[in-house]
């Protein structure tokens, strides 16, 4: 099993879920983060005197899955995504050892 | 004479317009401020509506307008017949100054009283997060006893401002804003900067705060200015449009220095725009014709943006910019009533027995009202900057200048109020939100000053 872990622009938030339902992603947890990668933050000015602002609203979007769908979702991610633009964020797969269905007890494959 | 009802109704109205000012600014300089120090900066405000109305009426407004021309000494400062605002005395002289006004004293004392309250408050936008609440207090007992009342009595109370230098101050150029700016920066001269200026970031907290309070100054202005003729008359009505055209100019000439400096036009800058046009105008609004006000606001608009950058440059922390718009401003407003005063809009100004002085540059008066402008201007910057110098020194030699920086840094509303502004406590969870929800604990207890607990509050989850 794998985590497909991607930081995204937030207003793509509603492509990327679309194009993960096509997929038939049955579920996706979402958060609100802050951070920055290579294009750093960006200035406000107030009465002249310039502010940097370090950290950038992002989102980040979670999916648990089978390790046959990995590259179709990580695909569908960046596809949706994508905007040529710096700041488009980044998609990471990680492994995962063990998920638990809380409702039912069921592991593994079976949970997810 | 019997009472003018139009006059009075019109100086009481006016009253309540300018009182409307300081809760204006309180939302001005708070939005302008963090929000670890948003209610300390409202504080200082709302806190001059209690400490100077009472002061006003113990002596403040005697000591200001009490007129004793055989006393050499009413140059500088009145005299002790309307101490505690006394009937007896206030009702029997009911026809203000003698003039045909037709104005109760009380409603003249009332309109004044406000006047002094802003005044005060403005101060405090320079050293915001950083002083005693204390020694705010005491300041501003001391500089309203010591500066503002002679200062105002030497302007507007038959002093040697107007009588014998004979500068023009319509609504309180010399007498509100250069004399508030001047105290502003011999404060922050002496507090020092706060902890982190210039380099951490101490951005406004809440913009539509600064438009709300500003929005407030706008509207509350008309009775700072128009009420100034203390009748109504067409003065009163240029003095009125006179504070909307130079207000509105100024706006966009702020505006139009950021647009062209930052290549963004903010709302901060406009409602700092709009403010700075406010207190240029205010000493000539009802001196000159409404183009020349135009002309005012805009020179304001552009100079004072370019003005609170200065602090950077010769590096003075004036948090909010008090200099750089009521010092700024309040030159700017006062010198040019030496180019544009015109006994066309104001009869009283060439008038010997009213006021005695002389049209501007532009209309044929030559340079002498445009020296007394400045000589005027000097005197109270001078004076009023030295004696607030020589008052923070002494409130800092006492250790009631600066919180603690432990304090500064945790946040003065905490610190010395006991409260903050806002509850970011999440609404869900096992707090059920609230500030308690962030304590972790069910049972508030609050300790008094003997150790006692004085107060228990069951808090429900």
């Amino acid at each position: 099993m794998k985590l497909v872990t991607a930081v995204i622009k937030p207003y793509q938030l509603d492509a990327v879920k679309e194009a993960l339902h096509a997929l038939g992603v049955a579920g996706l947890t979402v958060s609100e983060v802050q951070g920055y990668g290579r294009q750093k933050g960006h200035t406000e000015v107030y009465r002249g005197a310039e502010y940097t602002v370090e950290f950038l609203p992002k989102i980040k979007v979670e999916v648990l899955t089978d390790e046959i769908d990995v590259e179709k979702i990580v695909d569908a991610i960046v596809g949706a995504s994508r905007t040529g633009k710096i700041g488009d964020g980044k998609v990471w797969v990680t492994s995962i050892d063990e998920v638990v269905r809380v409702r039912t007890g069921e592991r593994g494959l079976d949970a997810l | 004479m019997e009472i003018n009802t139009g006059n009075t109704a019109w100086l009481l109205l006016s009253s309540a317009l300018v009182l409307l000012m300081t809760p204006g600014l309180a939302l001005f300089y708070g939005g302008l401020n963090r929000s670890k120090g948003v209610l300390n900066m409202m504080m200082m405000s709302f806190s001059c509506l209690g400490l100077i109305s009472v002061l006003w009426v113990l002596y403040g407004f005697s000591l200001a307008f009490g007129v004793n021309e055989s006393s050499g000494l009413n140059n500088i400062i009145g005299n002790f017949d309307y101490l505690g605002a006394d009937a007896a005395k206030i009702t029997e002289e009911w026809l203000f100054f003698g003039a045909n006004t037709g104005i109760p004293t009380y409603a003249f004392l009332v309109f004044q009283m406000m006047f002094a309250i802003i005044t005060v408050a403005l101060i405090s936008g320079a050293i915001s997060d950083r002083m005693k609440f204390g020694g705010w207090v005491l300041f501003a007992l001391g500089w309203f006893t010591l500066v503002y009342i002679p200062v105002a009595h030497m302007v507007w109370g038959g002093g040697f401002i107007g009588t014998t230098i004979r500068a023009l101050d319509f609504a309180g150029g010399t007498a509100v804003h250069i004399n508030a700016g001047a105290a502003a920066l011999a404060l922050v001269l002496v507090l020092g900067k706060r902890i982190g200026w210039p380099k951490d970031n101490m951005r406004p907290h809440n913009v539509p705060f600064v438009a709300l309070g500003a929005g407030l100054l706008w509207f509350g202005w008309f009775g700072f200015n128009a009420g100034s003729e203390l009748t109504v008359d067409g003065t009163t009505v240029i003095a009125f449009i006179n504070t909307q055209v130079a207000t509105g100019a100024a706006l966009v000439g702020w505006v139009a220095v950021e647009w062209i400096r930052d290549r963004k036009p903010t709302l901060v800058g406009a409602s700092s725009g709009a403010v700075a046009g406010l207190v240029a105008i205010t000493p000539a609004c009802g001196f000159v014709e409404p183009l020349p006000a135009v002309i005012i606001g805009l020179v304001a608009g552009v100079l004072c943006a370019l003005a609170v950058g200065l602090k950077y440059k010769l590096g003075y922390d004036d948090s909010l910019d008090v200099v750089g718009v009521h010092f700024v401003g309040g030159w700017i407003g006062s010198l040019a009533i030496g180019f544009f005063a015109t006994d066309s809009v104001n009869a009283g100004i060439t008038d010997e027995k009213i006021l005695n002085a002389s049209n501007g540059l532009f209309y044929g008066g030559g340079a002498t009202q445009l020296l007394r402008q400045f000589e005027a201007s000097a005197l109270v910057t001078v004076y009023s900057f030295a004696v607030a110098a020589v008052l923070a020194l002494i409130l800092k030699a006492v250790k009631l200048g600066r919180v603690s920086d432990e304090s500064e840094v945790g946040g003065i509303d905490i610190s010395a109020h006991g409260e903050t502004g806002y509850d970011f406590t999440p609404a869900s969870g096992a707090g059920g939100g609230g500030a308690f929800a962030l304590a972790g604990i069910g049972t508030k207890e609050t300790v008094d000053a003997d150790g006692k607990a004085s107060v228990s509050q069951k808090v429900s989850s």
